[in-house]
């Protein structure tokens, strides 16, 4: 991992072990405060969208509310039910969240840099490994366990359901993000994220060869993050509040926080396999680029939970397994035809 | 149409008229067809445009449907009962109480309490004048009995308060004389609302 980070600088002084450790501490921080800053964006936006104001008392425009969030979270009571498997109810957000930072260390987010004055030469990807996008996905399909232990170890009728819920969001939509994603990878010949990037320097984006992988990678994402319309794990109306039934204060704000650091994932790798990564675009940097087109794609998440009513599990099953599938595999074949021609 | 028509319960023997619903698909390529449809329909893209229509409208046509409650509040409807107002004469300052105490003869839960005395001039003149809001039941009797619209129901709902005197006594509920002019003329029983043209809706059969 760390041989494959010096290869890619030569001429430049290279960023030591303590230099990847730097970098990680920092974009786990960023991450994790964009994270958390996304609970207010997302009640800002949806509550626009509703016509209404949303959290404005807590500093201007309510931007210190997720201090008084946090303050809360970190304050409340820790409670672990009598009949809950102690050990395991306390393990599982951790995985959620752990799995969704995991991920992150494998997506690149911003282009190669230097770091001024100092002369160090910054890779744009904190392990730049040959496998990324099978990690990544590996990681994030790992996230699930989260949900799916929690619910099982809380001793709550709720988290059973969610936990079962669970277990049929994963057997469904995964097999479309593999199938999906198949495409672009046989097209690239590659599963490093920085070679996606550079095959979409000079042409055009990937999403306008690939634009049925791109839809169903979409789609994918949202039962990958538990969004509407798949937000079938906790949906309040039908099973309280799923798999987290139980669980409160800080437990539960790590849910949270792995949940909206898998969208942020998402919104990476969908740009950087799609939507042309962090390459330069006309008079825009790609930095800008790509922090415009993960923007887009977390606003495009919040969009859809305003607009869209969430689908029952049968339905998401049905979808997932008879159309969504057999259009990858058809996507897949058709790709391979043009390829070998 | 005559009564008997409406009275008749006998289901299935009237004129129902009924829906023009798809019938679920019997085929697979009935199946087929309709998943095609389902997915290809720009009804996903119509919601999604709606709720940015919202957005945009509540962010920049001032079209924000929140009132910020504490700060700031709706008119209320001058029908609506609330606490007490005393109001004066708009010429001269006084008070339009004479002292009458046909309110507190008619009071049905017997919370107004008054004393009166004659003043310089021998008129009848108000000295003690107190509302038990513990147990005023906002009937509007009292209001509606006064010969000289003396006592009205104001626009005061927000009935919570440290002391049960902050808005029981005739003083507080006296339009201050500095205000006279802001005085507010009770428009009476069945007036509409300041508010009523913004209020009227059309009805769902409109369209």
């Amino acid at each position: 991992m760390v041989s494959t980070l010096f290869l890619t600088a030569t001429a430049l002084p290279e960023v030591g072990p303590a230099g990847v450790i730097i970098k990680a501490v920092l974009i786990l921080a960023v991450i994790a405060a964009i994270a958390g800053f996304g609970t207010y964006i997302e009640r800002k936006i949806l509550a626009f969208m509703q016509r209404r104001l949303g959290p404005q008392h807590v500093g201007p425009f309510g931007l210190l509310q997720l201090a008084a969030d946090g303050i809360k979270l970190f304050t409340k009571e820790d409670i672990i039910p009598q009949h809950a498997n102690k050990f395991i109810f306390a393990i599982a957000p951790v995985i959620t969240a752990a799995t969704a930072f995991i991920a992150l260390a494998a997506v690149p987010v911003f282009p190669d840099f230097t770091i001024p004055f100092i002369d160090v030469f910054v890779p744009s990807i904190a392990a730049d490994i040959n496998v990324g996008i099978l990690f990544v996905l590996g990681m994030m399909a790992a996230g699930l366990y989260g949900p799916l232990l929690a619910g099982m170890a809380q001793g709550n009728k709720w988290g059973i359901i969610g936990s079962a819920r669970t277990a049929i969001q994963f057997l469904s939509y995964e097999v479309v993000t593999g199938l999906s994603i198949l495409a672009p990878i046989m097209m690239v010949g590659s599963l490093s994220f920085v070679n996606f990037n550079d095959y979409q320097t000079d042409g055009l984006w990937l999403v306008a060869y690939q634009p049925v992988a791109f839809v169903l990678f979409l789609i994918a994402g949202f039962a990958e993050t538990n969004r509407t319309p798949f937000d079938l794990l906790e949906h309040e109306a039908e099973v309280i509040s799923g798999y987290v039934t139980e669980y409160s204060g800080m437990r539960w704000g790590l849910f949270f926080i792995g949940e909206y650091a898998n969208m942020i994932t998402i919104g990476v790798i969908a740009s950087v396999v799609f939507l042309g990564g962090y390459n330069d675009f006309w008079i825009f940097p790609g930095w800008l680029m790509i922090i415009g087109k993960i923007a887009f794609s977390f606003f495009f998440m919040l969009w859809v939970r305003a607009a869209w009513p969430h689908v029952r599990p049968d339905q998401l099953m049905w979808l997932c397994w008879k159309v969504l599938m057999p259009l990858a595999v058809v996507n897949v074949v058709i790709t391979g035809l043009v390829i070998m021609l | 149409m005559s009564l008997e028509q409406f009275k008749d319960r006998n289901v299935g023997t009237q004129n129902y008229v009924k829906l023009d619903l798809d019938h679920s698909p019997t085929t697979g390529w009935c199946q087929f067809k309709q998943v095609v449809k389902r997915t290809f329909k720009p009804e996903l893209f119509v919601g999604l445009w709606v709720t940015f229509r919202e957005m945009i409208n509540a962010l920049f046509r001032g079209k924000m449907h929140t009132t910020q409650y504490p700060f700031e509040k709706l008119p209320i409807s001058p029908r609506y009962r609330a606490i007490h107002d005393m109001l004066r004469l708009m010429e001269s300052g006084n008070y339009r109480c004479i002292g009458c105490g046909l309110c507190e003869k008619i009071c049905i839960s017997d919370c107004i309490s008054m004393e009166t005395k004659y003043d310089e001039n021998q008129r009848k003149e108000v000295s003690e004048y107190t509302i038990n809001f513990g147990r005023c039941i906002f009937c509007g009797y009292c209001a509606e009995v006064c010969p000289e619209l003396a006592i009205v129901h104001g626009g005061r709902y927000e009935t919570a308060s440290e002391q049960r005197a902050s808005f029981s006594l005739f003083e507080d509920m006296l339009t201050p004389i500095d205000q006279l002019n802001l005085q507010q003329e009770y428009a009476g029983f069945g007036a509409i609302s300041p508010n009523a043209d913004e209020n009227i809706k059309s009805t769902p059969l409109a369209y």
